[in-house]
């Protein structure tokens, strides 16, 4: 008959409209500045810049090889290069970004900046309150505000930066190793000029470098 | 006490009318009811406001606005003061005085609604032989403002929506008045106080003697809240407005007060078709039961209407929107329909003698029509899956 399913909708709705002040779970809705969704890991907002050790200047993992600047979509970064170079985690002395401009207003949480990084030294960060009241100056970020330190990374994505860790720690001992290799090669054959200098020298004309 | 707070509004009408010039006093008291009126009716929407956005919330498992003021109450008064400060823009292609002039033809004549509605006893503020016929001429003037507002915006969008409107009103506007005219038959009067004074008493069974008791007045209420849905753009009737469809229909092209204005117009409309549904079927400002006559007789008005509101929201919460051709045979091919039988029913009630025949005749003469048009508006529409001819 006309009408029944009419009804039925309005049982229905006004089963859950008194079933909402009797059942709390029901409620799915999150009181959002005062309760808070626990972040899922994979989240991604707006980049930042790693640094290891206690300065964030100098722990700085960048080194300003732009491949992000190129690599952004909406061009939202902006990088000068230093004119001197200071030691990377390996102690290599590299260049470092003199200025590194992340425009927040252009920026789409894109991650491309991220992947493209070999030095993992750009990653993204989970805050997502980003709004200001100033409309140009607060939303050019520039280093120093970009600059997290690799515990914050370790808090908001914990497996990621484990495994960024491991990769540079391998890459760290490798370069030592090698270093020590390197070194002992030399040293050996340091050694054996010495020794080839101690026997009566055969060829003076070509001294062990 | 019974009696004075049942009329303390017209005694302290009286009182402050009594300190003006003798000559001015019926002019000052009708200012007085007026300023009254729109005060109270104007204080009902931003609390209803509140309460259909909580309630409609409430049927979605949400909380709804609980931010402003305690429990979200003051949330009008923030509406309120966003729509204000808001910028109005005005197409540059619009008619420009027309666009102005439209929202205020909606609140204009949805005020003028309340002059003859009985809201308690001797609460009426102009008593005219024809009331009845005044108010459904004035509330026909809400129409004019919608296609002014659709035309004037010249945007598809909103003419659409203006279209739409027309359509519908003038479709459910005949269910209505039919639905209607039961009544005036069987009252004899077109005056709302009367009607409201043929309603006093209650039967031997403690039945209170409202027109919604009978089988003709419960169709005919039906009918009435039904046509009064359409009539009032409201959900599941709200074509007009259809925002997934014609994005807003025909106030897509308002912003901050003129927005705010219409919105104050329809929610006015909806009060006034709801009183003049309690007027003509629920006994007006009776109370459902003899023992509860000691409250005011305006605070049984309010009650109903809260009642009547509250169903609007819940079938809001309900149905979804019609289609427009659904729409349409709704109207004509069941709502006329049975409001011409049921004045037909109407009539043989009034002739009959009193008995128990004489529910039985009302309720077949009820009964029948709507389960056989009820079956012939179903016909030929089997439910099935959907095919897609390009798309799949």
């Amino acid at each position: 008959m006309l009408g029944e399913g009419i009804i039925k909708g309005m049982a229905v709705t006004a089963r859950n409209f008194l079933g909402s002040y009797v059942s709390e779970e029901r409620l799915t809705t999150i009181q959002y500045p005062e309760e808070r969704q626990p972040l899922a890991e994979a989240v991604r907002q707006f980049p930042f810049l790693v640094f290891d050790g206690n300065d964030p200047m100098a722990g700085l993992r960048c080194v300003a090889c732009q491949i992000c600047e190129k690599e952004c979509p909406p061009k939202c970064i902006y990088i000068e290069k230093s004119k001197d170079k200071k030691p990377d985690y390996i102690g290599k002395p590299q260049l470092y970004p003199a200025t590194f401009d992340i425009d927040l207003s252009v920026c789409m949480s894109c991650q491309i900046c991220v992947e493209v990084c070999p030095f993992d030294a750009i990653k993204m960060d989970t805050d997502f309150e980003l709004s200001t009241s100033d409309r140009f100056g607060a939303l050019l970020v520039d280093k120093h505000q970009l600059a997290k330190s690799n515990s914050h990374y370790h808090k908001i994505h914990p497996t990621e930066a484990d495994e960024v860790d491991g990769r540079l720690a391998a890459e760290k001992a490798k370069a030592e190793a090698k270093a020590k290799a390197d070194a002992e090669a030399k040293a050996r054959a340091a050694a054996e000029a010495k020794a080839k200098a101690a026997t009566p020298p055969v060829a003076p004309s070509a001294p062990a470098k | 006490m019974a009696d004075s707070l049942d009329q303390i509004f017209v005694t302290l009408n009286h009182l402050l009318a009594g300190l003006a010039p003798a000559a001015w006093q019926p002019a000052v008291s009708a200012v007085i009811s007026i300023a009254g009126i729109i005060g109270v009716f104007a204080s009902l929407f931003a609390i209803t406001t509140v309460l259909e956005r909580k309630g409609l919330g409430r049927i979605q498992n949400r909380y709804g606005p609980n931010r402003v003021g305690p429990f979200g109450f003051l949330q009008p008064a923030a509406d309120g003061i966003k729509a204000l400060i808001k910028e109005d823009v005005v197409p540059r292609a619009a008619d420009k005085i027309v666009h102005f002039f439209a929202p205020l033809m909606t609140v204009v004549p949805a005020f003028l609604l309340f002059a003859v509605l009985p809201i308690g006893r001797n609460m009426v503020l102009v008593d005219y032989d024809a009331g009845l016929l005044f108010f459904f001429a004035v509330g026909a003037a809400t129409e004019l403002s919608v296609f002014m507002a659709g035309w004037s915006s010249r945007n598809k969008y909103s003419l659409l929506g203006a279209m739409r409107a027309i359509a519908q009103m003038v479709s459910y506007e005949i269910p209505l008045i039919l639905s209607a005219v039961t009544v005036v038959m069987i009252v004899g009067s077109l005056s709302l106080p009367k009607i409201v004074d043929a309603q006093a008493g209650f039967h031997s069974c403690g039945l209170a003697n409202w027109f919604v008791f009978t089988p003709w007045g419960l169709a005919g209420f039906v009918l009435f809240m039904v046509a009064a849905t359409a009539e009032t753009n409201r959900s599941p009737f709200d074509l007009p407005e259809g925002e997934s469809e014609i994005i807003a229909g025909y106030y897509i092209e308002y912003s901050g007060f003129k927005f705010a204005l219409f919105f104050l117009g329809e929610y006015m409309g909806l009060f006034a078709i709801s009183g003049l549904g309690i007027t003509l079927f629920l006994g007006g400002w009776h109370a459902p039961f003899e023992f509860l006559e000691a409250f005011p007789s305006w605070f049984w008005f309010f009650a109903k209407l809260l009642t009547l509101i509250a169903g609007f929201i819940w079938i809001r919460g309900t149905l979804p929107r019609l289609r427009m051709d659904q729409l349409m045979n709704f109207a004509w091919k069941f709502m006329l329909p049975m409001a011409l039988i049921n004045i037909v029913s109407a009539g043989v009630w009034h002739f009959m003698p009193h008995g128990y025949e004489r529910w039985l005749v009302g309720a077949a003469l009820v009964l029948g029509p709507y389960v056989l048009l009820g079956r012939g508006l179903m016909e030929h529409r089997k439910l099935e899956k959907r095919t897609y001819r390009f798309a799949e």
